[in-house]
């Protein structure tokens, strides 16, 4: 092994211990702990399981219709209503909560509004439906990516030889893309999993939001035990993840099923609804408490404080994935290394705050600093860092690389000349994605923040633990606005990569 | 110049190269042939010093790359031109021909002489794939290097350029006077532009001499049925001659039997005589026709012939050996000479 990349490798193996290390020490004190979790955890762990698992099957039930309708159907304006069926990801999933939460019941936004009186939204359907509205989307981009990946061909084979369409579409068509509809599935699960504002929010009692109960009661202990709980969940989840893998076939040509005028006119109206809950539910909710409120309570100061932290973040997130993703070039043992960093990828915000809680209580010079929260945040993002990065960079290493030192450049200089130039954009993408993670990002803040650290996110949550609306409008849409970017950037990158497999 | 000696390449349990010697000389274009996966493209990554042997020795120009310490690819001076083209893609053509040299040398010569000069300033995404072989070749040749190592340059390429570029390239290669391997899988390319002719199979290099050669007098079956249309015919070495069911040939001076290789312009179809085979299928080539026929005397061979010339499948027709030149035998298996005649099959 060469001297560089052993120095590459060493990089990579610090990093990924660095990682490893709040699920390390959490372990370490669940081993040591002697709480008892009694009847309670039962019902957390019961609540947990039935959240995640009727949110799945929501959301599936949602989203992959909705891939079949905007893939392989002549729906008008199939462009806009993709993107717009997508667009739910760019809301956190704490803001549509707390927009529920605000807007439905007695004395909500609603019945100030009309006079109506809706029911409340909350306990175990209030966070389902929530969660529904704001990770069917998981299922639905998965299943879209399988779908038109696949020749359907095969449906007008199958139709030729006298099979009904739907009975073609659920025994020719299903068949191929039942991985990518579970892995979106399995999306979805996760994301319900590690949520933490939508059961709080919503006051069911889920794994995250008793962890932080007990954080707040000084219970660090059962905390702890309670984190080993979740990532149990959590690890069963990627288990099958890995299970289901990916297929791929030939792309081919895409059908283009006629929905006649009754069709269409009736799926339009099924799309409106679900983006008048989704989205305009949300947006009215907060548009309506700046009309009323102006926004002269918003202290820009809180943006600022939420923008230099979230981009001390990325900028540290970045410059530690590129070890990490070139390492991942160079062979197995740094593609170990840099499945080792994924780890923040399954580990639940808030798991990961109680872990660097523990860690900045031994480590006086750590407890409640910004390199602690920051630390946190490269923990949590890297994966999101080393995935942008890695790509581009395979790609420079294939070719370029070799021709570049068969021409009389060394290592050094062929980085610098050709592979440093190829990579930037993907570095910049990298770099502005950790960055709008990071801004969005509520549990793991909330825990890691040093004290009158207020961020947006966190001020989102005082203002509801406060049960003062109003002030939650701007920040509520700056977010909004922030993790909009985010998501357009992901889903670009996403369909960029496709173009350059074709 | 380059010396390989005993290359031998192995990735954990699997052997890429065995065992590989061969020598290319001032000025000389050496290629490369064999399927997929023989070890052709391995032994070229080998001597760029992308690819680290596991025994053996390369020397280029006088030099060992691969002794006691690893010479690294940048202090090769190989010029590597890559099947993908592997032009850098944020700089301009002339950049990419210029990247190493002197900035106060100007790299138009090289663009002229390449006929890329107009494109000077041009990313490589708007370039042909043509045009971006030329201009790697260009890149490769700026950077004087001892030796040029061709992987597949072509295969990337539209059928209509490649035959064209084939021989530019060739031309271009000689009077640089750079000795060059090039690595195809097209064993047509193989033979028209090479010097010298190697065979891999199986990471073993199983010939190398000129083409003709190779293609006449394969030192083994599979290069000879991996050169061309190949027929063997039962044979018997006989007082300077071989002796097969459709007469004799003369002999590379062999002894023993065997059988003996036949290329479709060896065998001729006679009119008159007494018909020997039955016509098993025939293709239309626009100049020429190419003929199966089932032998009654056992085998089957292929023969081509004037285009004018038409037999149906199933018509009897007389096969002769039409040979101007030596045939090789390959001894061992026991000639059928004297062996019945089996049941004719209507088509193979």
């Amino acid at each position: 092994m060469s001297y560089r990349l052993a120095l590459v490798y060493g990089l990579s193996a610090l990093i990924a211990a660095a990682v490893l290390l709040p699920v390390g020490v959490l372990l370490v004190l669940g081993a040591g702990s002697e709480v008892a979790l009694g009847a309670q955890a039962l019902e957390i762990a019961l609540n947990t399981l039935l959240l995640t698992v009727l949110t799945t099957a929501a959301a599936t039930l949602i989203g992959a219709p909705l891939a079949l309708l905007t893939t392989y159907t002549d729906l008008p304006g199939r462009p806009l209503w993709t993107g717009l069926l997508a667009a739910p990801l760019a809301v956190p999933s704490y803001l549509g909560a707390f927009a529920y939460f605000a807007a439905a019941g007695p004395g909500g936004e609603i019945e100030a509004l009309t006079g109506l009186a809706t029911p409340s939204v909350d306990g175990l359907l209030g966070a389902t439906l929530v969660l529904t509205l704001y990770t069917y989307p998981f299922v639905l981009l998965s299943t879209r990516a399988g779908l038109r990946n696949l020749d359907a061909s095969t449906l007008d084979a199958a139709r030729t030889l006298g099979m009904p369409l739907w009975t073609a579409l659920l025994r020719v068509v299903l068949p191929r893309v039942k991985n990518s509809l579970a892995a979106g599935a399995l999306l979805v699960a996760l994301y319900t999993l590690s949520d933490f504002g939508t059961p709080a929010i919503m006051r069911l009692d889920t794994f995250t939001r008793a962890i932080f109960v007990e954080y707040n009661a000084f219970g660090l202990d059962r905390a702890a035990l309670l984190s080993i709980g979740l990532l149990g969940l959590v690890a069963v989840v990627l288990l099958l993840e890995w299970v289901v893998g990916s297929t791929r076939e030939r792309p081919g040509r895409t059908p283009r099923l006629h929905l006649g005028r009754g069709g269409a006119a009736a799926c339009l109206a099924a799309i409106g609804l679900l983006l008048m809950a989704a989205l305009g539910m949300p947006l009215g909710v907060f548009t309506l408490g700046v009309l009323r409120e102006g926004a002269g309570s918003f202290d820009p100061a809180m943006l600022v404080r939420s923008a230099s932290v979230s981009a001390l973040a990325a900028a540290a997130a970045v410059l530690l994935a590129l070890p990490v993703a070139y390492a991942a070039t160079q062979g197995r043992v740094g593609r170990i290394l840099e499945r080792g960093t994924y780890v923040g990828f399954g580990v639940p915000g808030i798991v990961l705050g109680t872990a660097l809680v523990v860690v900045g209580l031994r480590v006086d010079l750590l407890y409640q600093s910004i390199a602690l929260l920051a630390f946190g945040y490269v923990v949590r993002f890297l994966p999101l860092a080393v995935g942008n990065i890695r790509a581009p960079l395979e790609r420079t290493e294939q070719g370029l690389v070799s021709a570049a030192r068969s021409l009389g450049a060394s290592p050094g200089e062929a980085f610098r000349r050709v592979t440093l130039p190829l990579i930037l954009p993907g570095l910049l993408a990298a770099g502005a994605l950790v960055f709008l993670e990071v801004m969005r990002e509520l549990p793991a803040t909330l825990l890691l923040r040093p004290s009158g650290f207020e961020t947006l996110a966190t001020h989102l949550w005082e203002v509801y633990e406060a049960g003062y609306f109003g002030r939650a409008a701007v920040p509520a849409l700056l977010l909004v606005a922030v993790s909009g970017v985010a998501v357009a950037l992901m889903l670009r990158r996403e369909r960029g990569n496709d173009d350059a497999l074709t | 110049m380059l010396e390989i000696e005993h290359l031998e390449v192995r990735y954990g349990s699997e052997t890429a190269v065995a065992d590989l010697s061969l020598a290319a000389h001032a000025g000389e274009l050496i290629t490369l042939v064999g399927p997929t996966g023989c070890g052709k493209t391995t032994t070229l990554q080998t001597v760029a010093g992308l690819t680290r042997p596991t025994r053996g020795t390369i020397r280029i120009g006088g030099r060992t790359v691969n002794g006691k310490r690893f010479v690294p690819p940048e202090r090769r001076q190989t010029g590597l031109v890559f099947q993908s083209f592997a032009l850098f893609p944020h700089l301009t053509v002339a950049e990419n021909v210029g990247f190493r040299l002197d900035p106060a040398e100007p790299v138009e010569p090289w663009l002229a002489w390449l006929g890329v000069a107009e494109q000077r300033n041009a990313y490589p995404e708007a370039l042909s794939g043509g045009q971006k072989q030329r201009v790697a070749l260009a890149r490769a040749l700026a950077h004087r290097p001892e030796l040029i190592l061709l992987d597949e340059p072509l295969s990337n390429l539209d059928a209509s350029l490649k035959d064209s570029l084939r021989w530019e390239i060739r031309n271009v290669l000689k009077e640089a006077g750079v000795p060059a391997i090039w690595v195809t899988h097209d064993q047509a390319e193989a033979l028209s532009i090479g010097d010298r002719l190697g065979v891999m199979r199986d990471g073993v290099l199983e010939q190398i001499a000129e083409p003709d050669v190779c293609f006449h007098e394969p030192a083994t079956r599979i290069v000879a049925e991996f050169l061309g249309e190949a027929s063997f015919l039962p044979a018997r070495a006989r007082g300077g001659h071989l002796e097969t069911p459709l007469g004799r040939v003369p002999s590379r001076h062999q002894e023993g039997e065997g059988e003996v290789l036949v290329r479709p312009d060896d065998l001729a179809l006679i009119e008159d005589g007494a018909a020997n085979g039955t016509v098993a299928w025939t293709r239309f080539e626009g100049g020429t026709r190419l003929f199966s026929v089932h032998l009654d005397c056992g085998p089957s061979v292929q023969l081509r012939t004037n285009h004018t010339l038409h037999h149906a499948p199933g018509e009897r027709v007389h096969v002769a050996i039409d040979a101007g030149h030596p045939l090789t035998l390959f001894p061992g298996r026991v000639g059928e000479v004297e062996a019945p005649a089996r049941p004719v099959a209507a088509a193979s």
